[in-house]
């Protein structure tokens, strides 16, 4: 148990370092010239130069590199060529919203999937499992932000139920931040849930064919009391491998339901400043969303200990 | 005549490989179709028209901004299935490859091919892009890469696994006896038999292909404004739709209606696949 | 088809056919009884029905399958074909109980062994709680586990193949069933521990008086285990009597042919095995289910023979073994 952690551990930090380089890189040896990129193809040398001397783009790669990975884990990376304002506080403000659509999308999307997916698992043989199943198959194949395009059409356009866009924070007012968060998290889990479903159902599937069910039933317990008792942490172990890689879709996703809404997150922060070719600010975004989708998969693997026994032995 | 049909695989035709196959075939129709010809140039703005006439004998998927949608939509397959082709065709030619090399190459090798596709997992398609976008601008090159770059994890691992099945079996041990070197084995043995699971892989990755791009040139990163594409025509909507509904509908409808094919046909190859050796990837 | 035991038995079972949703008849008109404390083995070659009639007492046929005739146990005064889920929970576990052939896999990966034991006494409300818990450790302690305190919190993966077995077996005579099924239960384990499961099942049954059906390939076993045999071919009873005499005086072919194939008879037995192998099911011909395969077979086999009788032994067959 000791040992996995600290494997793990090791292996995260080894893949965020590895991670924070090859996006330093891309964005710093890539463009050439990251002044030209900030200021244009027409802007005079004498421009660059000053802007390459103001915010030290003349050092060489490694110190820039190590004063940008100093910052970042001070929540200080820097300066923006661009706004010359502080990147760390503007990125620390999105963040928030980022992190309350997709945790709310995330628990909508399992309150969802894993009863729909056992459902159509259990009942595969069945008109309504089938039927189900269908759904589900159609709902992976609409993409999120199409769904939040019909959600503005048809609850806040046309039923004018929710606003189409636009974010309150919760300590304003809590009801309004509820009214503005609920499209875009249900767009969000809405597909999610369909993927998920599909990954509960072939979870459940394969648990409803192990002897230890069928032991469980033998024992008294009925099919239903079986699954509950004996199917659903079973099934759960390989659904929490993929709840991890999902999370890493889901932040995705969110960048461009951020951006169907008009929500103040870290996606629209990120179109923004690809937009203005704000480099720093686009290196800091995207390292920080890598950084998300590997501590959530390192922390998939330490959970998954947790949920399988046969994982736990020391040896 | 039942066993006939089932070794001829007539008899395990199933509804997914059915629904999958008219579906992508109809896509690739369109856009077939649409390179010699549409009702209207799409991308033209038309005479006498309104800005956002709906649907009509005429202009069957209605006006948008004055262009013709039927026509955009089936020209706008062209933008889709190119991506998703190249996209695909770059993760298969670097992920194949590797996947073989991590199979049969030394552990150190192989560990390091794996941790990689680890690595490369944590940068979703869209972030890769998003990324490029911000170096070189916007474009359907970009999008391609990025989306191809993202994709080859996951042909890597596949072949890999299904390369470890096959060269566990007897056949391999007997040609190995008979003193084939490695690559006449991968040539030879291991991708004619990983040949139907690469095929299944290629078409889940290429249905998650048209949805990234969707997704890039929706948030105007992918396929620049001169050229039909769904994902545009869904950013393009967004602000009228209030007015205009069917504007988001049918591009909407053509990327459901793409992805779920290719999602069908995936699922409808992988039963008709050799049952052993999925169950070891 | 057996001699009628005096008072009301702890299985009987009536005319029971099995058929899959295409017609496909698995089992067909099986009829028996087991008296409380009676060790019965049921034997015969995989593909026969064995372990489908164990599932069909119990109750636990997969859905696709349809089950008609009567199964009755005592304690419960309705046809178990046809009662309702809720009243056959209820008796699983208490009533009747089984043990199963791959213990490596009966039991949940994700659960401690003690709280699975215990699970069988609080889901039929025999015991709650830490009561529970000292039960489930007094259980596998009567069932040979060593440290039985420190095996309740051990997981499966932890303990042997034959530990394990012995787990499943403390789960299934917990709640003192009348009626224990075992389904091959020392198949899947090594030779040096079969027996001590063996005398484990014996010594749980009798103890308690109760009625056990025993489903095992290995005639060895039967004799070591049984009281009475059931010989199984084709989905049908074909023979049935005391296991002594049906092993020295088969009637039916079939049996013959297994004794011979069995070490019963020592070393020479193993080259007489019975010609041409299993059908699959539904492929097995009409009339006498074994004809296909049996060298005494005549026209007269293409109808169901009907079934005999001598003492306490029956047989179905036109042509039996010493009929003049």
């Amino acid at each position: 148990m000791l040992w996995r952690l600290l494997t793990r551990t090791g292996v995260l930090l080894v893949s965020l370092a590895v991670a924070s380089v090859a996006v330093f890189a891309t964005m710093n040896i890539l463009p050439g010239d990251p002044a030209e990129v900030a200021l244009g193809v027409n802007a005079t040398e004498g421009a660059k130069a000053a802007l390459r001397t103001e915010f030290g783009l003349d050092r060489p790669l490694p110190v820039q590199y190590a004063d940008w990975m100093g910052g970042m884990l001070t929540f200080d990376p820097g300066i923006s060529y661009v706004s010359k304002a502080a990147i760390g506080p503007q990125v620390l403000d999105r963040l928030l919203v980022t992190l309350w659509l997709v945790g709310a999308a995330m628990a909508l999307a399992i309150l969802v999937a894993v009863p729909m997916g056992t459902w159509m698992a259990v009942r595969h043989r069945h008109p309504d499992g089938v039927a189900l199943a269908a759904v589900s198959q159609v709902g992976v194949a609409v993409p999120a932000f199409l769904v939040g395009v019909l959600f503005i059409a048809v609850f806040a356009v046309r039923l004018r139920w929710l606003p189409s866009g636009g974010w309150v924070a919760p300590a304003d007012d809590p009801v309004e931040f509820v009214r503005h968060l609920v499209l875009p998290a249900t767009a969000l889990a809405l597909v999610q849930a369909a993927v998920l479903s599909r990954y509960v159902r072939s979870a459940v599937l394969d648990v409803l064919r192990e002897d230890y069910l069928r032991t469980a039933r033998a024992k008294g317990l009925t099919p239903v009391g079986a699954m509950v008792r004996h199917g659903l942490r079973n099934a759960a172990i390989p659904v929490v491998t993929v709840l991890g890689l999902q999370l890493a879709t889901l932040l995705v996703g969110a960048v461009v339901v951020e951006q169907v809404f008009t929500l103040p997150g870290l996606g629209t922060l990120l179109l923004g400043a690809v937009g203005q070719r704000d480099l720093l600010m686009v290196q800091t975004v995207v390292m920080l969303l890598v950084a998300a989708v590997l501590i959530i998969n390192w922390l998939v693997d330490l959970v998954y200990v947790v949920l399988d026994p046969r994982l736990r032995v020391a040896r | 005549m039942t066993s006939l049909l089932r070794r001829s695989g007539l008899g395990r035709l199933n509804a997914s490989l059915v629904l999958g196959g008219t579906l992508v075939t109809l896509v690739a129709l369109a856009a077939l179709v649409s390179i010699v010809w549409t009702p209207y140039p799409p991308m033209r703005v038309l005479s006498g028209v309104g800005n956002f006439d709906p649907p009509s004998g005429s202009h069957w998927f209605g006006i948008g901004f004055r262009r013709d949608i039927f026509s955009q939509v089936i020209a706008g397959a062209q933008t889709t299935l190119l991506v998703g082709v190249v996209a695909v065709g770059l993760a298969a030619l670097v992920g194949v490859p590797l996947g073989l090399v991590a199979a049969m190459g030394p552990r150190w090798l192989s560990e390091l091919v794996m941790r990689t596709s680890d690595l490369v997992l944590a940068f979703p398609a869209l972030l890769l892009a998003i990324m490029l976008a911000a170096i070189y601008g916007q474009g359907r090159v970009v999008a391609m890469v990025a989306i191809g770059i993202a994709s080859i994890p996951t042909f890597a691992r596949v072949t890999r696994s299904g390369s470890l099945a096959v060269l566990a079996s007897d056949f391999v041990l007997a040609a190995r006896a008979a003193g084939r070197g490695p690559l006449g084995i991968a040539v030879r043995h291991v991708l004619p038999n990983i040949a139907g699971l690469l095929i299944v892989q290629a078409s889940v990755a290429f249905a998650l292909a048209i949805l990234a791009e969707a997704a890039l040139a929706y948030l105007g990163l992918g396929t620049p404004p001169d050229t039909p594409s769904w994902g545009r025509m869904l950013l393009e909507a967004t602000p009228v739709l209030h007015r205009a509904p069917h504007l988001a509908i049918f591009p909407g409808l053509a990327i459901a209606i793409s992805v779920l094919g290719f999602n069908l046909l995936g699922d409808g190859l992988r039963d008709r696949l050799d049952p052993k050796l999925l169950e070891r990837s | 088809m057996t001699t009628d035991q005096p008072g009301r038995p702890a299985l009987q079972v009536r005319d029971l056919s099995v058929t899959t949703r295409s017609g496909t008849h698995l089992l067909s008109d099986l009829t028996f009884a087991i008296a409380d404390g009676e060790r019965v083995g049921l034997i015969g070659e995989s593909g026969s029905g064995k372990s489908l009639t164990a599932l069909a007492v119990m109750g636990l046929l997969s859905e696709s399958l349809t089950a008609t005739g009567g199964i009755r146990v005592s304690g419960h005064e309705r046809n178990l074909i046809g009662e309702r889920e809720g009243a056959l929970s209820r008796l699983r576990g208490t009533t009747m109980a089984m043990v199963f052939q791959e213990p490596m896999t009966a039991l949940n990966p994700t659960m401690r062994v003690g709280q699975q034991v215990a699970e069988v006494l609080t889901i039929h409300r025999r015991a709650r709680g830490a009561q529970a818990r000292e039960r489930a450790v007094a259980l596998l302690d009567q069932v040979g586990l060593p440290e039985p305190a420190e095996t309740a919190h051990a997981f499966p993966h932890q303990l042997s193949g034959g530990q394990r077995q012995r787990v499943v077996i403390a789960m299934a005579l917990a709640n003192d069933p009348a009626l224990l099924v075992c389904d091959e239960p020392t198949t899947a384990l090594d030779v040096t521990v079969q027996d001590k499961v063996l005398g484990l099942i014996v010594d749980g049954v009798e103890a308690r008086d109760a009625a056990l059906l025993f489903i095992t390939h290995d005639l060895a076993v039967v004799s070591r285990v049984c009281e009475r045999v059931l010989v199984m071919y084709g989905g049908r009873i074909v023979e049935s009597g005391p296991v002594g005499q049906v092993f020295a005086a088969p009637r039916h072919h079939y049996t013959a042919g297994l004794v011979a194939a069995s070490a019963l008879t020592g070393p020479r037995g193993g080259l007489s095995a019975i010609p041409g192998t299993v059908p699959s099911a539904g492929r097995f011909p009409t009339g006498c289910v074994f004809r296909t395969r049996c060298a005494a077979a005549t026209s007269e086999c293409e109808i169901q023979p009907r079934w005999d009788a001598a003492g306490a032994q029956g047989w179905a067959c036109h042509h039996p073994i010493g009929a003049s």
